[in-house]
């Protein structure tokens, strides 16, 4: 347990010390949510109508291009084959990697978005459910994230086989995320259901792509 | 199966497989387009247009079963290294995309005068195209990546990860509201269409079946062939 925190801490130190782990991700969202109103002019109504599944989208976005350097650092410096060696089992590693990921990406860009949502007309109404709704849905995107990207290691242009691997997986996790960001009697079968993907996911994730690591790593 | 594991007796096995299955095929689309077109009676609702049906329908059936038999193959490989497990799959994933466009498209012409719409945003049609994906995404795997033996490591684990999208396919009309009408064939108390548009069905899902297991036995034959290719092109540079 020890040893895993160690690696979770390691990813944060190094986001931080780095920079542009959450700030550069905070900034294309915010890029996307504001060509939104140029793309479909200013209508309020019609914003305010979009504003929850527009920011879903932007959030799904900024994770999945951020999502590409959750291993591809330490494949290629050989900090992964020493992982892979050590006595945390891969797939804890992994977990660790994702967990990251959310703390370091994920998890600001859930908390400021409904913020941002005032650029788009969001209902005020909306705005807890939203909250909610992405701190929740945005360990699944993590971990989603954590799964293409160890798919795509080794792979010189990985960024956009991430995407086309991954945006269908966040299908379902789009869909009752936008249902559960509306203030409706929808929100709370839609919570259940995001929690069940995220609890899925937490248990099959680590599996499938320390699998794919170690296709790599041999 | 361990018995076909060697590709030269699996090659001279698909040489004489291959005559009979495109006979056997050409007679059920002949067949099954006969009945489908001239014999079955039209809709009582939706007239002539419900012939629509016997394209679409095993088109739908094929690009889940095609998907299923990819992910069993992939199971396949990883658990007992057959080595031609994952050419199948590979093989397979072209030929089941396909029948997944097949689908969608026939089902938009359907949808067209039925619905009003080419397309809706509904659960079964949304799903579908969600497997399309899913094809695609697999295809790109083997293309990136360049050395096969990777390759087909990670083509599984993206195989058998997609593999879940299938039930949700083929349940999305009774867990949602859909516009798509429910399972009238494969459903529990028997099949509620009418046994003179049932048999042209069958006939039809038969024909794209053996369709389906011809064009997999020829793109695995031409498969071997490439790896054959690849190993004598690597002998070659090593020799030089």
């Amino acid at each position: 347990m020890k040893l895993i925190w160690a690696l979770i801490r390691r990813d944060l130190t190094l986001a931080t010390r780095q920079g542009g782990g959450a700030g550069t991700a905070i900034g294309f969202f915010v890029t996307v949510i504001v060509l939104l109103p140029l793309g479909l002019g200013p209508d309020q109504a019609l914003l305010q109508r979009i504003a929850p599944g527009a920011l879903w989208i932007a959030l799904l976005l900024s994770v999945l291009l951020s999502a590409e350097r959750i291993f591809q650092a330490d494949y290629e410096d050989g900090s992964l084959d020493a992982m892979a060696l050590g006595v945390v089992p891969l797939e804890l590693v992994v977990l660790a990697k994702a967990m990251a990921h959310w703390l370091t990406t994920s998890l600001p860009l859930a908390v400021v978005a409904p913020l941002f949502g005032f650029l788009i007309n969001l209902d005020p109404q909306d705005i807890l459910p939203l909250w909610l709704a992405m701190m929740l849905g945005s360990i699944f995107l993590s971990l989603l994230a954590a799964l293409g990207a160890a798919i795509t290691v080794a792979l010189r242009r990985g960024g956009l086989l991430v995407s086309l691997l991954i945006l269908p997986f966040y299908v379902p996790c789009l869909i009752f995320g936008v249902a559960a960001s509306r203030a409706s009697e929808l929100v709370q079968p839609s919570l259940l259901i995001l929690t069940a993907l995220v609890l899925a996911s937490f248990v099959l994730v680590p599996v499938a792509a320390a699998a794919a690591l170690r296709a790599y790593l041999k | 199966m361990q018995k076909f594991a060697n590709p030269a007796r699996f090659l001279k096995l698909a040489e004489t497989l291959l005559p009979p299955i495109w006979g056997v095929t050409i007679l059920a689309f002949a067949a099954g387009l006969y009945m489908s077109l001239v014999t079955a009676p039209p809709d009582y609702q939706q007239g002539e247009t419900v012939r629509i049906m016997f394209v679409h329908v095993p088109a739908a059936w094929m690009a889940l079963m095609v998907y299923t038999s990819m992910a069993a193959a992939s199971i396949m490989a990883a658990i007992f290294r057959h080595p031609l497990a994952d050419m199948a799959a590979k093989a397979a994933a072209p030929i089941g995309a396909m029948f997944c466009l097949l689908a969608l498209i026939t089902g938009s012409l359907w949808g067209k005068p039925m619905w009003g719409a080419w397309w809706v945003w509904d659960a079964r049609l949304t799903s579908v195209f969600v497997l399309l994906l899913l094809y695609l995404g697999y295809m790109a795997v083997w293309q990136a990546i360049e050395d096969p033996h990777r390759a087909a490591l990670i083509a599984r684990i993206v195989a058998i990860a997609g593999f879940i999208n299938v039930p949700i396919v083929k349940f999305s009309v009774d867990w949602w509201n859909s516009l798509h009408q429910g399972a009238s064939v494969f459903r529990m108390g028997g099949p509620t269409i009418d046994a003179r548009m049932l048999w042209p069905l069958l006939i039809m899902a038969l024909a794209y079946t053996l369709l389906f297991v011809g064009l997999l036995l020829v793109a695995m034959r031409s498969e071997i062939a490439q790896r054959k290719l690849r190993q004598l092109r690597l002998a070659g540079i090593e020799g030089r």
